[in-house]
């Protein structure tokens, strides 16, 4: 079985009186330890799709399923604690939380599992040590440079070792050379057994990923 | 790393917003304990005022005679020739329920007597009791200590003509003028007090007084559930209260109360306006901070009790900072509003607790909504970015 199954996932918005159609039946099969980029242009409906995938946003019809567990079934905050338990997010702009150092952002998803304050910070060295950035867990983030703040994003999204990293154009804010640095530490994480999912419109990041499932106006048109 | 940790260091991180937060829930507590410090010391600085100036009850005899005025005070019945309390009966006074909130008991026997070619009014007193309840007196020379020492009112001593250290004559007996009276401008001023047990003998009304005053401590003391015990304990006696003046005072206060705890709710509804302003435009600003611990699974409960955490945390500085700059306000203040240098400032527990308990309280249920809204916030929506 697919570690995650979206079967006819369609999500609609409404904007004034213009109805929007942002995913119109979408089909997804991922396995466990695949690296997936989902790649479209501006509008096609790739970032709906990630937040769909990561719990966050409910789909209009369809199911999303991960690891035998259809999301959208889950009472109440009990998609919150799945969140918290099997997935883990980078976001576009690294989104760490500007008055904690960097394990601190790093032990943010831990602040809620209960955990000797010893065993979080040991996780939090550890993954930040996964993404080179060992030496600089004390740093607040205005203290690092762009690609060490998307580094401890990364950190802070693989610490609770989830099944699944979700990523929204991770390279979006990097120069060429932090990008392929970035893109690389996802390899690496992935080559360890971690299933990655990765929205880009970079073309270039595809190569780095096992397969690139490409939108347009919502809907898949290749897979490859 | 707790939910907590995140609370402080926000609080750390955005200094000035939270030390506005702060001066506005503190000025509202600040002006709360102030003002409830300064009537409560005003209220103690009345019940010392009323210990000072003398009796609020009366006990004097029954009687349908002609009614007598003495100090200004109606005597009812009184006709000190006829009928007369038992001195051993002032004793029951003692032991009324309410017998702690006695501050003093001054029994007098009152009796016409001639000095000279003139008639005045001999009053017998207990010394010690008498000077008690009325501290207002300024004696020149001594307060009597011996039987055979008398006290003159001013206008007595003049139309007498003797002084501090001269002697009258009274029945036979002589005594010496112990001191004299200032003008008082009441009844006391043509009277000659002479000690209790010389006075009921000269009198010839061994063991008998005329009438007793009671000094009642305290402003909320009972009065009339004491005069109704007194009565009870010497159904001979006619038991009265005198309470206008000093009702008069309190009235007074009880309205300055009112005042005070109107312009204390407006002041921390204004306040409370503020923590839920700040505490919203907190909110608003880290909506995409809010937005991430959504992602990252954190419930709706754990963004509330951030919110919540942060509030209760600036709201107990409010607090502290706030009751002790009222105290200070009060400190200051008081001896404008006592209108005496010798009033005290009341220190009370209740007060301090209670302050500090409101600012915790009114922080919470300000922020409650800005949490709520808090929590709601879609994560999608939130992050923008997704």
């Amino acid at each position: 079985m697919a570690l995650i199954e979206m079967t006819s996932v369609k999500k609609h918005y409404t904007s004034g009186e213009d109805k929007v159609e942002a995913l119109r039946g979408v089909d997804i099969s991922i396995e466990a330890g695949e690296f997936i980029t989902i790649m479209g242009q501006s509008g096609s409906g790739k970032s709906t799709l990630l937040s769909v995938l990561g719990g966050m946003n409910h789909p209009t019809s369809g199911d999303v399923a991960m690891a035998g567990v259809r999301l959208y079934d889950l009472p109440g905050e009990k998609l919150a604690d799945f969140r918290a338990k099997n997935l883990g997010f980078v976001f576009q702009s690294f989104h760490l939380i500007p008055y904690l150092t960097a394990a601190e952002n790093v032990m943010l998803p831990l602040a809620i599992v209960k955990m000797s304050t010893n065993a979080k910070k040991a996780a939090a060295r550890e993954a930040l040590e996964k993404v080179g950035l060992g030496s600089k867990i004390g740093r607040l983030p205005n203290q690092l440079s762009g690609g060490e703040q998307e580094r401890v994003a990364i950190a802070r999204a693989i610490v609770n070792n989830p099944h699944i990293l979700l990523a929204d154009e991770p390279t979006g804010n990097l120069d060429s050379k932090t990008s392929e640095e970035v893109m690389a530490l996802f390899r690496e994480l992935n080559a360890a057994g971690q299933t990655v999912v990765m929205v880009t419109h970079n073309p270039e990041n595809g190569a780095y990923s096992d397969r690139t499932i490409s939108l347009k106006d919502g809907m898949v048109v290749g897979s490859a | 790393m707790k939910l907590h940790t995140i609370s402080i260091n926000n609080l750390k991180r955005r200094k000035t917003k939270m030390a506005f937060l702060t001066i506005g829930l503190m000025v509202g507590i600040a002006t709360i304990v102030t003002l409830v410090t300064l009537t409560r010391s005003m209220s103690s600085d009345i019940e010392r005022k009323m210990d000072e100036f003398g009796a609020n009850i009366l006990v004097t005899p029954q009687s349908n005679g002609l009614s007598m005025n003495y100090g200004g005070i109606s005597l009812g019945g009184v006709t000190f020739d006829q009928r007369e309390i038992r001195e051993e009966d002032l004793a029951k006074i003692r032991t009324i329920r309410n017998s702690k909130n006695i501050s003093a008991i001054a029994p007098k026997v009152l009796g016409g007597v001639k000095v000279g070619s003139h008639d005045v009014l001999l009053v017998g007193v207990d010394f010690a009791s008498e000077l008690k309840m009325k501290q207002w007196w300024q004696i020149f020379g001594d307060a009597p200590k011996a039987d055979n020492e008398v006290l003159l009112g001013s206008d007595a001593s003049k139309v007498l003509n003797v002084s501090s250290g001269e002697s009258i004559r009274i029945k036979g007996e002589s005594f010496t003028v112990a001191g004299v009276l200032d003008q008082t401008g009441s009844q006391d001023d043509a009277l000659v007090f002479a000690s209790l047990p010389m006075a009921q003998k000269i009198l010839g009304k061994e063991g008998k007084i005329t009438l007793a005053e009671v000094a009642a401590l305290c402003s909320g003391c009972p009065i009339g559930d004491m005069v109704t015990q007194i009565a009870e304990k010497l159904p001979e006696a006619k038991v009265s209260a005198i309470q206008q003046v000093v009702e008069g005072r309190l009235k007074a206060l009880d309205q300055f109360k009112r005042f005070s705890y109107a312009m204390a709710g407006v002041v921390v509804f204004i306040g409370s306006l503020i923590v839920f302003v700040t505490m919203m435009g907190s909110v608003n600003e880290r909506t995409t901070e809010i937005g991430v611990f959504r992602a990252i699974g954190f419930r709706k409960s754990h963004i509330m009790r951030i919110i919540l955490l942060e509030a209760a945390l600036v709201s107990l500085l409010a607090g502290v900072l706030g009751y002790a700059a009222g105290m200070g306000g009060a400190k200051l203040a008081l001896p404008f509003m006592a209108e005496t240098k010798n009033a005290h400032l009341v220190w009370d527990a209740t007060v301090a607790v209670g302050s500090i308990g409101l600012a915790v309280i009114l922080g919470l249920v300000a922020s409650l909504y800005p949490a709520l809204h808090a929590s709601k916030m879609d994560p999608t929506e939130a992050l923008r970015a997704l």
